[in-house]
């Protein structure tokens, strides 16, 4: 026996950006724009998505739900009566922390993407390890709360540098906490320069018509780059 | 936790590139951007690859400085967080960033190009997560035969 040396030179996660490729050609051939939305675990990302979803006037809305556990998030959706479907992760290792393209291809044939022109994937609430994972998407956004401290961007850079918008959310709470909006916006441009900042409270409504109009201009971004 | 699924990548890949032969090591790239932690994915690894022709291989991560380059001005620089010098020249390198941080001491990182301060910037290095090579046991029989 003797040992040989096998040249490779391939991405890791090429498996996942085959699949999540696939999901691109149907998101395509459906003509629907998708977004993936990221956040730690209580950013606000339902609650913001309720408040958009009930009035996205003039734009047809479907919503992947994905958690380790339990369908409380997609109840929410559902209840706007908006297209959802929950994906559970928890058939993974003790739950997997995060959609994969395949978890979200799983989920696709339970969706009408042909009658929807936006879908959003909500992802599971990680700071980690959903950047990691291309799912087909044409944008990805990521809710950062402001109870969660204005060092989060150099902690989980990635996540950070992976998104371009950051939707900066509980806003109504500043008063009540000693956090530094400069302190936050500076440590964003530190990592990601560039990038579209939204200051949004999912409580007052403050903010949201600007998130709204960004989601809803999706399909029309995502047409004129196809 | 996602290093569970990228060391099962790992060694899907290096099986597939294997061609049934048995691995004894996997050299993988890792860049300084990814949030992959060398010592979970090596723990994993060593998980996923039991049972398969991985099991036993030794595991290579080879970490990758991030490095950016300016679409604009062309500059080129690392990133990552200085450590901090004291005296004027910090404050200028560090930049508008960290006035409005009101803290001199605390390094950012910079992906804004310091020379121009433009944010059209493009990764150089530091974004891998590839797997280079593998070594495999070939059959002594087997140099006789043409490589495929």
């Amino acid at each position: 026996m003797h040992r040989t040396k096998v040249k490779v030179a391939v991405d890791a996660l090429d498996a996942n950006q085959t699949i999540a490729n696939a999901n691109r050609h149907d998101f395509d051939h459906a003509g629907v724009a998708v977004v993936n939305l990221m956040s730690a675990p209580g950013a606000g990302k339902t609650t913001l998505l309720e408040r958009v979803l009930a009035s996205l006037d003039g734009v047809r809305a479907g919503v992947l739900e994905g958690d380790v556990q339990g369908s409380m998030d997609a109840d929410r959706i559902a209840a706007l009566h908006v297209p959802v479907v929950q994906l559970n992760t928890e058939s993974g290792f003790g739950g997997e922390c995060h959609l994969d393209a395949n978890m979200v291809r799983s989920a696709l044939e339970d969706l009408p993407l042909s009658e929807l022109d936006l879908l959003v994937i909500e992802n599971v609430g990680n700071l980690v390890c959903p950047a990691e994972f291309r799912v087909g998407e044409d944008a990805r956004i990521m809710v950062s709360s402001v109870t969660e401290g204005e060092d989060k961007p150099l902690k989980y850079p990635l996540m950070f540098r992976a998104c371009e918008l950051v939707v900066v959310n509980k806003i109504d709470l500043l008063p009540h906490l000693d956090f530094n909006l400069g302190r936050l916006l500076a440590n964003v441009d530190a990592v990601n320069p560039g990038a579209r900042v939204m200051l949004t409270s999912a409580r007052t409504g403050e903010g949201v018509d600007e998130l709204r109009e960004w989601l809803a201009s999706i399909p029309d971004r995502a047409r004129a780059t196809a | 936790m996602h290093e569970l699924s990228i060391s099962s990548a790992v060694v899907d890949t290096a099986l597939r590139h294997a061609g049934g032969r048995r691995v004894t090591g996997v050299e993988v790239k890792v860049g300084a951007l990814r949030q992959v932690v060398p010592d979970s994915l090596a723990f994993y690894f060593e998980i996923v690859s039991r049972g398969t022709d991985c099991e036993g291989a030794e595991l290579e991560l080879d970490v990758i400085a991030a490095w950016m380059r300016c679409a604009t001005c062309g500059h080129a620089w690392d990133p990552s967080p200085q450590p901090v010098e004291s005296g004027a020249s910090t404050a200028a390198r560090l930049g508008s960033a960290s006035e409005a941080h009101g803290d001199p001491a605390l390094a950012l990182p910079a992906f804004r190009c310091p020379a121009c301060e433009r944010a059209d910037v493009e990764t150089v290095r530091g974004d891998e997560l590839e797997v280079e090579s593998i070594e495999v046991e070939n059959a002594e029989e087997e140099q006789c035969i043409a490589p495929r």
